[in-house]
């Protein structure tokens, strides 16, 4: 062995085995660990999309593994007639699409005006964006910043706060900075362009991709996201999904405030009942995002990340 | 500034491009509003705050709540929390995407290449709370599908959301499974810059699998490596703190209380704004000098190395 460096010239030197054994014990070990890896992935899930329509007693003494047992739709019924459950999704898609639409608008903007080098003061700005990556108020002078803006339990605390992501501000700077070549905005002084009908005509649709990107990024962002709604509201009828989500899952509020399971006689009753409603919730809430898994993942691996990293 | 310019032409220059500030200026609104306001506010650690006379017109009271917080039996508990529950994380998700990303990288079916890489990819959509809730049933002590498994071989039910013992492992074992395949996917891409010749030209001379891996693969994605554990490290005192949150039970507190649920407890639930305002500036100066020494640490380094870069 040659130790780490690049001994492409001469590899023969450092075969310490034939290719073919050497090949052979890889494939076997590459398979063990990615089988392995898939299954961890898939097979909680799977569990958990039977689980939900199963028999509870079975699935709650331990009878169901690789196929369902029974069948019931006594979750999902139950968990469809919960008011608190479509409200939340009412109040999630209200709070992310105008969330998402913001928060991209304001990248787009800002990222533009800041990829013009000839901007005075254009870095000076910049590295006010740039501070906020190193430093900030912390969870506190947030919370009270909010509140003194007089937005707790109001729709604006699920926008506002987070409207800037900085990371994907300075991915669209750049991404600007390369997309538009000068003489293309050159061409257009010369038709007599403002800076206002360059940005909108040229250079919002040069950026296609990078708007999709970004849409995708903070559509799942602001779709699981659950702290600020835990903080900024207290009124159960603007609770987000996922808020909702976390007081039945986590918190096991199946029976507190009574419209999943409260007609149900008995402690045992619920109990039985309570598990089936969790596995349907995690299936409801978690389908729609995995769909879009392999659309984003084209996307994000393509666009996001390597701007991400030169960014 | 790049360039040297008198006073009229910056000006002349920013008249003409008034309409690039207009662009720049609802961020900017944003930025002074929701960032440096709050930072403005931080001063409330050094007082006690109270709503009518606001962040600068409360009473100063100096490094009280600091001493409060570093004389609290809480302080060894909750930094010795949030420093080992970040390291152990750390060490243990770093690597695996690495690991995943190689291994899915060499294999040869195109097609189960992209469905191994969809599926390891996916768990990056779901959300921490559900991740979280997905603990809570499959964990659970009584009908859950692990401690069926456990009975399963003979051995007795584990209450894991309620021990002490159990948190780190749940929470860095959840950390690889819904995190991992994101970073893969950088790993990824930067495996697909490899020039594809250096492992033809390897293969003819006779190179196996675990030589060409490791001589060409692993010195290609270095420099990734460095960036994402650069940035891991910049994040360290900040590891998910939500996930903490929705995990921690009165049960297993004695380690799963790490700083921000501490700030998020003693502030928000039970009013303290200045004591917690204090432990979270606390945490953000610690968080920062992690991020400077290891720079530093880097730059030396870098120098030793040489090469990279």
């Amino acid at each position: 062995m040659t130790g780490t460096t690049l001994s492409l010239a001469r590899p023969a030197r450092t075969k310490p085995m034939s290719i073919d054994r050497g090949d052979r014990a890889y494939t076997v070990v590459v398979a063990a660990l990615l089988g392995g890896a898939v299954l961890a992935i898939i097979y909680p899930l799977y569990f958990i999309v039977i689980a939900s329509f199963s028999e509870p007693d079975a699935v709650n003494n331990g009878r169901v593994w690789v196929l369902p047992e029974g069948f019931t739709l006594d979750g999902y019924r139950r968990l469809l007639a919960d008011p608190r459950v479509w409200r939340g999704v009412v109040n999630s898609l209200t709070y992310t699409s105008l969330a998402t639409a913001l928060s991209v608008a304001l990248i787009l903007t800002a990222g533009y005006a800041l990829s013009r080098k000839e901007l005075p003061w254009r870095n000076a700005i910049t590295a006010l964006f740039l501070v906020t990556l190193f430093f900030d108020g912390g969870m506190i002078p947030r919370y009270l910043v909010v509140k003194e803006l007089g937005m707790l339990n109001t729709v604006w605390a699920m926008i506002l706060p987070n409207a800037v992501a900085v990371w994907n501000l300075l991915i669209a700077r750049t991404y600007f900075t390369s997309a538009i070549p000068v003489e293309v905005r050159e061409a257009a002084y010369l038709d007599g362009a403002s800076e206002l009908k360059f940005f909108l005509r040229i250079a919002l649709p040069l950026a296609k991709p990078l708007i999709a990107v970004m849409v995708l990024i903070h559509l799942v962002w602001n779709w699981n996201a659950f702290f600020d709604a835990l903080i900024f509201l207290t009124d159960e009828s603007k609770f987000p999904l996922q808020l909702v989500l976390r007081n039945i899952l986590v918190q096991s509020e199946v029976s507190a405030s009574g419209n999943l399971s409260s007609d149900l006689s008995s402690y045992a009753e619920q109990q039985r009942l309570g598990e089936l409603i969790k596995y349907g919730m995690i299936v409801v809430s978690t389908v729609p995002l995995l769909l879009l898994s392999p659309f984003a993942q084209r996307y994000l691996s393509r666009g996001g990340v390597e701007g991400a990293l030169k960014g | 500034m790049t360039t040297p310019m008198t006073a009229p032409g910056v000006l002349r220059r920013m008249s003409r491009l008034w309409q690039l500030y207009l662009l720049v200026l609802p961020a900017l609104i944003y930025l002074v509003v929701f960032k440096f306001w709050p930072m403005y506010g931080v001063q409330i650690a050094f007082r006690n705050f109270n709503p009518i006379d606001g962040f600068s017109g409360s009473p100063f009271v100096g490094w009280q709540h600091f001493e409060r917080f570093f004389a609290s039996p809480q302080f060894d508990r909750v930094v010795g929390n949030t420093l080992t529950l970040a390291v152990v994380n750390l060490l243990v998700a770093f690597p695996v995407p690495i690991l995943l990303a190689l291994m899915i990288n060499n294999l040869r079916d195109g097609r189960l290449r992209s469905f191994v890489r969809a599926v390891l990819y996916s768990p990056t959509f779901i959300s921490t709370v559900v991740v979280v809730g997905m603990m809570y049933v499959l964990l659970s002590p009584r009908s859950g599908l692990i401690n069926h498994l456990i009975g399963l071989f003979g051995g007795d039910p584990i209450l894991f959301m309620g021990s002490p013992d159990w948190f780190r492992p749940i929470f860095v074992g959840s950390t690889v499974w819904q995190e991992s395949g994101f970073q893969m996917v950088i790993y990824l891409a930067a495996l697909a810059g490899i020039d594809q010749a250096l492992h033809d030209a390897a293969r003819v001379d006779g190179a196996n699998s675990w030589q060409r891996i490791r001589n060409i693969d692993v010195p290609g994605i270095l420099p990734t490596i460095v960036v994402l554990f650069m940035l891991a490290v910049g994040n360290l005192m900040n590891i998910s703190f939500e996930k903490a949150l929705l995990m921690q039970t009165p049960l297993n507190r004695e380690t799963s209380q790490v700083i921000q649920t501490y700030v998020y407890q003693a502030g928000l639930q039970q009013a303290q704004f200045s004591y917690s305002a204090a432990i979270g500036l606390f945490n953000s100066v610690v968080n920062l000098a992690l991020l400077v020494t290891f720079h530093l640490v880097v730059r030396r380094a870098r120098r030793g190395w040489g090469g990279l870069r």
